[in-house]
Protein backbone atom coordinates (compact mmCIF):
# COMPACT_ATOMS: atom_id res chain seq x y z
CA UNK A 1 0.00 0.00 0.00
CA UNK A 2 1.30 3.67 -0.28
CA UNK A 3 1.19 5.87 2.69
CA UNK A 4 1.73 9.46 2.30
CA UNK A 5 4.58 11.51 4.09
CA UNK A 6 3.31 13.86 6.45
CA UNK A 7 5.28 16.74 7.16
CA UNK A 8 6.73 17.14 11.02
CA UNK A 9 7.78 20.31 12.64
CA UNK A 10 9.05 19.87 16.02
CA UNK A 11 10.98 21.73 18.71
CA UNK A 12 14.28 19.81 19.83
CA UNK A 13 16.70 20.91 22.37
CA UNK A 14 15.05 24.38 21.25
CA UNK A 15 15.38 24.42 18.22
CA UNK A 16 12.78 23.81 15.22
CA UNK A 17 13.28 21.26 13.49
CA UNK A 18 11.07 19.98 9.98
CA UNK A 19 10.97 17.00 8.32
CA UNK A 20 9.07 14.72 5.93
CA UNK A 21 7.99 11.09 7.43
CA UNK A 22 7.06 8.12 7.09
CA UNK A 23 3.59 8.11 9.07
CA UNK A 24 5.55 4.70 11.15
CA UNK A 25 8.65 6.59 11.57
CA UNK A 26 9.41 6.43 15.38
CA UNK A 27 10.10 8.97 17.33
CA UNK A 28 13.33 7.69 18.37
CA UNK A 29 14.67 7.10 15.25
CA UNK A 30 13.45 10.42 13.96
CA UNK A 31 16.10 11.80 16.70
CA UNK A 32 18.63 9.34 16.02
CA UNK A 33 18.48 8.95 11.81
CA UNK A 34 16.54 12.00 10.84
CA UNK A 35 18.43 14.52 12.91
CA UNK A 36 21.45 11.99 14.08
CA UNK A 37 21.19 12.94 17.28
CA UNK A 38 22.25 9.62 18.68
CA UNK A 39 22.58 10.38 22.21
CA UNK A 40 19.05 8.90 22.49
CA UNK A 41 19.90 5.26 22.61
CA UNK A 42 17.72 2.46 21.53
CA UNK A 43 17.71 -0.68 24.27
CA UNK A 44 15.12 -3.66 23.79
CA UNK A 45 12.55 -2.11 21.41
CA UNK A 46 9.77 -3.69 23.73
CA UNK A 47 8.67 -0.41 25.89
CA UNK A 48 10.61 -1.98 28.63
CA UNK A 49 14.07 -0.96 29.38
CA UNK A 50 14.00 2.99 29.17
CA UNK A 51 17.41 3.66 27.44
CA UNK A 52 15.36 5.80 24.83
CA UNK A 53 13.66 7.95 27.12
CA UNK A 54 13.30 11.78 26.34
CA UNK A 55 11.22 14.25 27.69
CA UNK A 56 8.14 14.94 25.36
CA UNK A 57 6.65 18.43 26.81
CA UNK A 58 9.01 18.22 29.98
CA UNK A 59 7.50 15.08 30.78
CA UNK A 60 9.49 11.34 30.57
CA UNK A 61 8.74 8.92 27.57
CA UNK A 62 9.92 6.08 25.80
CA UNK A 63 10.60 7.33 22.30
CA UNK A 64 10.43 4.10 21.04
CA UNK A 65 6.75 3.91 21.96
CA UNK A 66 5.72 7.25 20.05
CA UNK A 67 5.10 8.03 16.77
CA UNK A 68 7.27 10.91 15.57
CA UNK A 69 3.87 12.56 13.93
CA UNK A 70 2.29 12.15 17.32
CA UNK A 71 4.56 14.36 18.44
CA UNK A 72 4.35 17.06 15.71
CA UNK A 73 4.00 20.59 17.06
CA UNK A 74 5.66 19.42 20.39
CA UNK A 75 8.87 19.81 22.06
CA UNK A 76 11.41 17.22 22.84
CA UNK A 77 14.36 17.21 25.01
CA UNK A 78 17.56 14.69 24.64
CA UNK A 79 20.30 14.13 26.68
CA UNK A 80 22.22 16.59 23.93
CA UNK A 81 19.81 19.42 25.17
CA UNK A 82 20.66 18.99 28.90
CA UNK A 83 24.05 20.64 28.98
CA UNK A 84 23.42 24.35 29.02
CA UNK A 85 26.54 27.05 27.26
CA UNK A 86 28.94 24.18 28.35
CA UNK A 87 27.95 23.68 31.51
CA UNK A 88 26.80 20.50 32.80
CA UNK A 89 22.98 19.58 33.77
CA UNK A 90 23.00 18.30 37.63
CA UNK A 91 22.12 15.40 37.24
CA UNK A 92 24.99 14.99 34.34
CA UNK A 93 27.29 15.95 36.88
CA UNK A 94 25.63 13.75 39.18
CA UNK A 95 26.32 10.78 37.23
CA UNK A 96 29.87 11.88 36.67
CA UNK A 97 30.71 12.37 40.39
CA UNK A 98 29.20 9.43 41.97
CA UNK A 99 30.01 6.97 39.12
CA UNK A 100 26.84 6.37 37.91
CA UNK A 101 27.43 4.17 34.84
CA UNK A 102 29.47 1.61 33.75
CA UNK A 103 29.46 0.47 30.15
CA UNK A 104 27.12 3.99 29.92
CA UNK A 105 24.03 2.32 27.05
CA UNK A 106 21.04 3.27 30.15
CA UNK A 107 22.65 6.28 31.09
CA UNK A 108 21.00 8.96 29.02
CA UNK A 109 17.67 7.39 29.45
CA UNK A 110 18.47 7.29 32.81
CA UNK A 111 19.13 10.58 33.39
CA UNK A 112 16.30 11.82 30.92
CA UNK A 113 14.08 9.65 33.63
CA UNK A 114 16.48 10.96 36.23
CA UNK A 115 15.24 14.55 35.28
CA UNK A 116 11.40 13.65 35.09
CA UNK A 117 11.43 11.63 38.58
CA UNK A 118 13.15 14.89 39.98
CA UNK A 119 10.70 17.33 38.38
CA UNK A 120 7.53 15.00 40.09
CA UNK A 121 9.48 15.21 43.87
CA UNK A 122 11.96 17.53 43.89
CA UNK A 123 13.83 15.61 47.34
CA UNK A 124 12.80 11.97 46.98
CA UNK A 125 13.73 8.97 49.30
CA UNK A 126 16.14 6.34 48.11
CA UNK A 127 13.13 4.29 47.92
CA UNK A 128 11.70 7.07 45.43
CA UNK A 129 14.68 7.17 43.48
CA UNK A 130 14.10 3.40 42.71
CA UNK A 131 10.79 3.42 42.15
CA UNK A 132 11.42 6.51 40.05
CA UNK A 133 13.88 4.54 38.03
CA UNK A 134 11.71 1.03 37.75
CA UNK A 135 11.34 1.64 33.91
CA UNK A 136 14.89 2.08 33.00
CA UNK A 137 16.62 -1.27 33.20
CA UNK A 138 20.84 -0.92 33.74
CA UNK A 139 22.24 -4.42 32.43
CA UNK A 140 25.62 -3.66 34.26
CA UNK A 141 23.71 -3.77 37.68
CA UNK A 142 24.81 -0.15 38.23
CA UNK A 143 21.47 0.46 40.26
CA UNK A 144 23.72 2.09 43.38
CA UNK A 145 25.67 4.58 42.34
CA UNK A 146 22.81 5.72 40.09
CA UNK A 147 20.70 5.95 42.97
CA UNK A 148 23.49 8.24 44.49
CA UNK A 149 24.02 10.46 41.63
CA UNK A 150 20.20 11.39 41.49
CA UNK A 151 20.59 12.06 45.53
CA UNK A 152 23.46 14.45 44.10
CA UNK A 153 21.09 16.01 41.87
CA UNK A 154 18.60 16.49 43.85
CA UNK A 155 20.61 18.39 46.43
CA UNK A 156 22.20 20.24 43.58
CA UNK A 157 19.18 21.51 42.48
CA UNK A 158 17.24 21.99 45.71
CA UNK A 159 20.15 24.43 46.27
CA UNK B 1 11.32 -3.27 15.26
CA UNK B 2 9.17 -0.99 12.51
CA UNK B 3 5.87 -1.33 12.15
CA UNK B 4 4.62 -2.19 8.94
CA UNK B 5 3.26 1.03 6.71
CA UNK B 6 -0.02 2.46 7.29
CA UNK B 7 -1.44 5.77 6.59
CA UNK B 8 -2.22 8.32 8.83
CA UNK B 9 -5.22 10.63 10.16
CA UNK B 10 -5.53 13.10 12.85
CA UNK B 11 -9.09 13.43 13.92
CA UNK B 12 -10.15 16.96 15.39
CA UNK B 13 -13.23 16.05 17.01
CA UNK B 14 -14.71 12.53 18.37
CA UNK B 15 -17.59 12.86 15.74
CA UNK B 16 -14.38 13.25 12.72
CA UNK B 17 -12.45 10.45 14.15
CA UNK B 18 -16.06 7.83 14.27
CA UNK B 19 -16.60 8.94 11.02
CA UNK B 20 -13.01 8.49 9.78
CA UNK B 21 -13.21 4.08 11.35
CA UNK B 22 -16.72 4.50 9.45
CA UNK B 23 -15.20 5.54 6.34
CA UNK B 24 -12.16 2.71 6.06
CA UNK B 25 -14.98 -0.01 7.09
CA UNK B 26 -12.99 -2.03 10.08
CA UNK B 27 -9.35 -1.36 8.98
CA UNK B 28 -8.20 1.21 10.88
CA UNK B 29 -7.69 1.86 14.17
CA UNK B 30 -7.99 4.36 16.99
CA UNK B 31 -4.35 5.85 18.18
CA UNK B 32 -4.35 8.03 21.77
CA UNK B 33 -1.22 7.38 24.02
CA UNK B 34 -0.16 4.23 21.72
CA UNK B 35 1.06 2.30 24.77
CA UNK B 36 -0.78 -0.74 23.97
CA UNK B 37 -0.94 -0.33 20.14
CA UNK B 38 2.53 0.70 18.93
CA UNK B 39 4.13 -2.51 20.76
CA UNK B 40 1.76 -4.58 19.05
CA UNK B 41 2.34 -2.67 15.93
CA UNK B 42 5.82 -2.79 16.48
CA UNK B 43 5.57 -7.01 17.04
CA UNK B 44 3.26 -6.83 13.65
CA UNK B 45 0.94 -8.50 15.80
CA UNK B 46 -1.37 -6.16 14.20
CA UNK B 47 -1.24 -4.09 10.77
CA UNK B 48 -4.07 -1.71 10.38
CA UNK B 49 -3.75 0.00 7.02
CA UNK B 50 -4.71 3.54 8.75
CA UNK B 51 -4.31 5.04 11.85
CA UNK B 52 -6.88 7.23 13.18
CA UNK B 53 -4.59 9.71 15.86
CA UNK B 54 -7.47 11.10 18.37
CA UNK B 55 -4.49 12.33 20.53
CA UNK B 56 -5.05 15.87 20.04
CA UNK B 57 -8.83 15.81 20.74
CA UNK B 58 -9.41 18.72 23.87
CA UNK B 59 -12.54 17.06 25.03
CA UNK B 60 -11.14 14.21 25.59
CA UNK B 61 -9.08 15.27 28.07
CA UNK B 62 -9.38 16.09 31.77
CA UNK B 63 -11.12 14.81 35.27
CA UNK B 64 -14.54 16.50 36.58
CA UNK B 65 -16.32 15.74 39.37
CA UNK B 66 -20.15 14.90 38.30
CA UNK B 67 -22.79 14.35 41.26
CA UNK B 68 -21.69 11.56 42.75
CA UNK B 69 -19.39 9.98 40.24
CA UNK B 70 -15.71 11.37 38.61
CA UNK B 71 -15.43 11.45 34.96
CA UNK B 72 -12.21 10.67 33.28
CA UNK B 73 -12.01 11.41 29.66
CA UNK B 74 -10.53 8.76 27.54
CA UNK B 75 -6.97 10.83 26.98
CA UNK B 76 -5.92 11.48 30.73
CA UNK B 77 -2.98 9.85 31.20
CA UNK B 78 -2.23 7.15 34.35
CA UNK B 79 -0.04 9.80 35.49
CA UNK B 80 -2.97 12.62 35.24
CA UNK B 81 -5.08 10.26 37.31
CA UNK B 82 -2.59 9.40 39.58
CA UNK B 83 -1.95 12.74 40.71
CA UNK B 84 -5.29 14.39 40.69
CA UNK B 85 -6.16 16.03 43.72
CA UNK B 86 -10.01 15.01 42.85
CA UNK B 87 -9.18 11.24 42.21
CA UNK B 88 -7.36 11.34 45.74
CA UNK B 89 -9.90 12.67 48.14
CA UNK B 90 -13.05 10.97 46.17
CA UNK B 91 -11.51 7.59 44.93
CA UNK B 92 -8.21 7.15 46.61
CA UNK B 93 -8.11 3.29 45.13
CA UNK B 94 -7.82 4.54 41.72
CA UNK B 95 -5.38 6.98 42.27
CA UNK B 96 -3.22 4.09 44.01
CA UNK B 97 -4.04 1.72 41.25
CA UNK B 98 -2.83 4.30 38.79
CA UNK B 99 0.38 4.50 40.14
CA UNK B 100 0.78 1.32 39.85
CA UNK B 101 0.19 0.74 36.36
CA UNK B 102 3.67 0.09 34.62
CA UNK B 103 6.55 2.55 35.10
CA UNK B 104 7.25 6.51 35.42
CA UNK B 105 7.22 7.06 31.67
CA UNK B 106 4.38 4.67 30.54
CA UNK B 107 1.86 6.33 32.98
CA UNK B 108 2.80 9.52 31.57
CA UNK B 109 2.18 8.36 27.83
CA UNK B 110 -0.63 5.72 28.90
CA UNK B 111 -4.40 6.67 28.72
CA UNK B 112 -7.27 5.16 30.72
CA UNK B 113 -9.34 5.19 27.43
CA UNK B 114 -6.87 3.32 26.03
CA UNK B 115 -5.93 0.97 28.33
CA UNK B 116 -9.99 -0.08 28.94
CA UNK B 117 -10.50 -0.10 25.25
CA UNK B 118 -7.31 -3.04 25.02
CA UNK B 119 -8.57 -4.87 28.08
CA UNK B 120 -5.27 -6.62 28.52
CA UNK B 121 -6.67 -9.48 31.23
CA UNK B 122 -3.01 -8.15 33.62
CA UNK B 123 -4.06 -4.55 33.19
CA UNK B 124 -4.57 -3.00 36.86
CA UNK B 125 -7.71 -0.48 35.90
CA UNK B 126 -10.00 -3.19 35.02
CA UNK B 127 -10.12 -4.05 38.95
CA UNK B 128 -11.12 -0.81 40.18
CA UNK B 129 -13.15 -0.43 36.67
CA UNK B 130 -15.12 -3.61 38.11
CA UNK B 131 -15.00 -3.14 41.55
CA UNK B 132 -16.97 0.39 41.50
CA UNK B 133 -19.45 -0.42 38.34
CA UNK B 134 -17.67 2.59 36.21
CA UNK B 135 -19.54 3.21 32.94
CA UNK B 136 -17.65 3.58 29.38
CA UNK B 137 -19.31 6.25 27.50
CA UNK B 138 -18.63 5.20 23.55
CA UNK B 139 -19.12 7.33 20.66
CA UNK B 140 -20.07 5.34 17.63
CA UNK B 141 -22.38 5.97 14.48
CA UNK B 142 -24.96 6.07 15.95
CA UNK B 143 -24.23 8.58 18.75
CA UNK B 144 -23.52 8.21 22.52
CA UNK B 145 -24.07 5.25 24.39
CA UNK B 146 -22.99 4.49 27.93
CA UNK B 147 -21.68 0.55 28.67
CA UNK B 148 -21.27 -1.08 32.30
CA UNK B 149 -17.40 -1.82 32.30
CA UNK B 150 -19.26 -5.53 33.23
CA UNK B 151 -20.72 -5.88 30.02
CA UNK B 152 -17.71 -4.17 28.00
CA UNK B 153 -14.98 -6.17 28.92
CA UNK B 154 -16.14 -9.85 27.14
CA UNK B 155 -12.54 -11.22 27.21
CA UNK B 156 -8.62 -11.06 26.84
CA UNK B 157 -8.39 -7.82 24.24
CA UNK B 158 -11.71 -8.09 23.91
CA UNK B 159 -14.59 -5.43 24.19
CA UNK B 160 -17.81 -4.49 23.10
CA UNK B 161 -16.35 -1.76 21.26
CA UNK B 162 -17.99 -2.15 17.00
CA UNK B 163 -15.13 -0.66 14.51
CA UNK B 164 -15.99 2.41 14.24
CA UNK B 165 -16.64 3.35 17.92
CA UNK B 166 -14.36 5.79 19.98
CA UNK B 167 -13.80 5.68 23.85
CA UNK B 168 -14.86 9.21 25.30
CA UNK B 169 -15.39 8.77 29.10
CA UNK B 170 -14.89 6.59 31.91
CA UNK B 171 -17.12 7.28 35.09
CA UNK B 172 -16.53 6.06 38.22
CA UNK B 173 -19.45 6.62 40.79
CA UNK B 174 -17.76 7.31 44.17
CA UNK B 175 -19.51 5.07 47.07
CA UNK B 176 -22.03 6.13 49.76
CA UNK B 177 -21.78 6.76 53.08
CA UNK B 178 -19.15 5.97 55.22
CA UNK B 179 -16.42 4.10 53.00
CA UNK B 180 -12.60 2.91 51.96
CA UNK B 181 -11.22 1.11 49.77
CA UNK B 182 -7.67 -0.27 49.10
CA UNK B 183 -5.94 -1.56 45.31
CA UNK B 184 -3.07 -5.01 46.09
CA UNK B 185 -1.11 -6.08 43.44
CA UNK B 186 1.19 -8.90 42.85
CA UNK B 187 3.25 -7.05 40.05
CA UNK B 188 5.23 -9.77 37.63
CA UNK B 189 8.50 -8.77 38.50
CA UNK B 190 9.51 -8.02 34.68
CA UNK B 191 6.80 -6.87 33.16
CA UNK B 192 4.82 -5.11 35.93
CA UNK B 193 1.51 -6.13 34.86
CA UNK B 194 -0.52 -7.94 37.79
CA UNK B 195 0.16 -11.25 38.26
CA UNK B 196 -2.94 -10.92 40.78
CA UNK B 197 -4.26 -7.39 41.40
CA UNK B 198 -7.30 -7.18 43.91
CA UNK B 199 -9.63 -3.52 44.05
CA UNK B 200 -11.71 -3.83 47.43
CA UNK B 201 -14.39 -1.05 48.72
CA UNK B 202 -16.29 -1.51 51.76
CA UNK B 203 -18.97 0.22 53.38
CA UNK B 204 -20.30 0.36 56.97
CA UNK B 205 -23.36 1.60 58.45
CA UNK B 206 -23.30 3.64 62.29
CA UNK B 207 -23.29 -0.22 63.50
CA UNK B 208 -20.53 -1.30 62.56
CA UNK B 209 -21.94 -3.99 59.21
CA UNK B 210 -20.68 -3.88 56.88
CA UNK B 211 -23.45 -3.20 53.89
CA UNK B 212 -21.72 -2.85 50.98
CA UNK B 213 -18.77 -5.07 49.54
CA UNK B 214 -17.04 -4.64 46.06
CA UNK B 215 -14.16 -6.95 45.31
CA UNK B 216 -12.38 -6.79 41.73
CA UNK B 217 -9.93 -9.03 40.43
CA UNK B 218 -7.42 -8.71 37.41
CA UNK B 219 -4.48 -10.65 36.23
CA UNK B 220 -5.09 -13.75 37.92
CA UNK B 221 -6.65 -15.81 34.08
CA UNK B 222 -8.69 -14.64 30.78
CA UNK B 223 -10.30 -11.61 32.29
CA UNK B 224 -10.80 -9.46 35.39
CA UNK B 225 -13.98 -10.62 37.23
CA UNK B 226 -16.03 -9.01 40.38
CA UNK B 227 -15.72 -11.61 43.27
CA UNK B 228 -19.37 -12.05 44.09
CA UNK B 229 -19.25 -14.79 46.18
CA UNK B 230 -16.22 -12.89 48.69
CA UNK B 231 -18.94 -9.97 48.59
CA UNK B 232 -22.06 -11.81 49.69
CA UNK B 233 -19.77 -13.47 52.44
CA UNK B 234 -19.26 -9.51 53.87
CA UNK B 235 -22.36 -7.64 53.71
CA UNK B 236 -24.53 -8.28 56.49
CA UNK B 237 -21.81 -9.07 58.81
CA UNK B 238 -19.23 -7.23 60.83
CA UNK B 239 -16.75 -5.18 59.95
CA UNK B 240 -14.11 -7.27 61.55
CA UNK B 241 -10.68 -9.51 60.35
CA UNK B 242 -12.09 -12.23 60.84
CA UNK B 243 -15.17 -11.87 58.61
CA UNK B 244 -12.81 -10.40 56.14
CA UNK B 245 -10.44 -13.72 56.60
CA UNK B 246 -13.09 -16.32 55.90
CA UNK B 247 -14.69 -14.03 53.04
CA UNK B 248 -11.08 -14.15 51.20
CA UNK B 249 -10.82 -17.54 50.95
CA UNK B 250 -13.92 -17.33 48.10
CA UNK B 251 -11.92 -15.36 45.87
CA UNK B 252 -11.28 -17.98 43.25
CA UNK B 253 -14.66 -19.24 43.17
CA UNK B 254 -15.65 -17.28 40.12
CA UNK B 255 -12.90 -15.86 37.25
CA UNK B 256 -11.18 -18.52 34.93
CA UNK B 257 -7.88 -19.18 36.39
CA UNK B 258 -5.15 -19.99 34.27
CA UNK B 259 -1.35 -20.57 34.74
CA UNK B 260 1.84 -19.94 32.68
CA UNK B 261 5.53 -20.56 32.93
CA UNK B 262 6.16 -17.91 35.91
CA UNK B 263 3.01 -18.81 37.60
CA UNK B 264 1.04 -21.39 37.96
CA UNK B 265 -2.97 -21.87 37.78
CA UNK B 266 -2.46 -23.15 41.35
CA UNK B 267 -0.64 -20.38 42.35
CA UNK B 268 -2.95 -17.68 40.87
CA UNK B 269 -5.65 -19.13 42.84
CA UNK B 270 -3.92 -18.90 46.09
CA UNK B 271 -2.32 -15.09 45.16
CA UNK B 272 -6.37 -14.16 44.42
CA UNK B 273 -7.47 -14.99 48.20
CA UNK B 274 -4.15 -13.72 49.79
CA UNK B 275 -4.17 -10.37 47.81
CA UNK B 276 -8.39 -10.33 48.10
CA UNK B 277 -7.47 -10.59 51.72
CA UNK B 278 -4.66 -7.30 51.87
CA UNK B 279 -6.51 -5.37 50.00
CA UNK B 280 -9.66 -6.12 52.26
CA UNK B 281 -7.85 -5.55 55.27
CA UNK B 282 -7.10 -2.11 54.47
CA UNK B 283 -10.42 -1.35 53.38
CA UNK B 284 -11.85 -2.06 57.20
CA UNK B 285 -12.98 0.96 58.74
Amino acid sequence: MTTTKTVVTLKVNGVERTAEVEPRLLLVHFLRDVLGLTGTHVGCDTSQCGACTVLLDGRGVKSCTVLAVQADGHEVTTVEGLARDGELHPIQEGFWEKHGLQCGFCTPGAMMTAVELLRQNPNPTDEEIREGLEGVICRCTGYENIVRAVKYAAERMRG
Amino acid sequence: MIPASFAYERAQSVREAVELLESHQGEAKVLSGGHSLIPLLKLRLTSPTVLVDIGGIAELKGISAEGDRLVVGALTTHAEVAASPEVRRHLPLLAEAARQVGDLQVRNRGTVGGNIAHADPASDLPAVALALDAVITVEGPAGRSEVPVEDFILGPLLTALGGSDVVVSVAFPIPKGKWKGAYEKYPHPASGYAVAGVAAVIGVDDGGTIRDARVGITGVGDMPYRARDVEAALVGNPATEEVVRRAAERADAEGSFSGDLFASEDYRRHLSKVYTRRALMRSLP
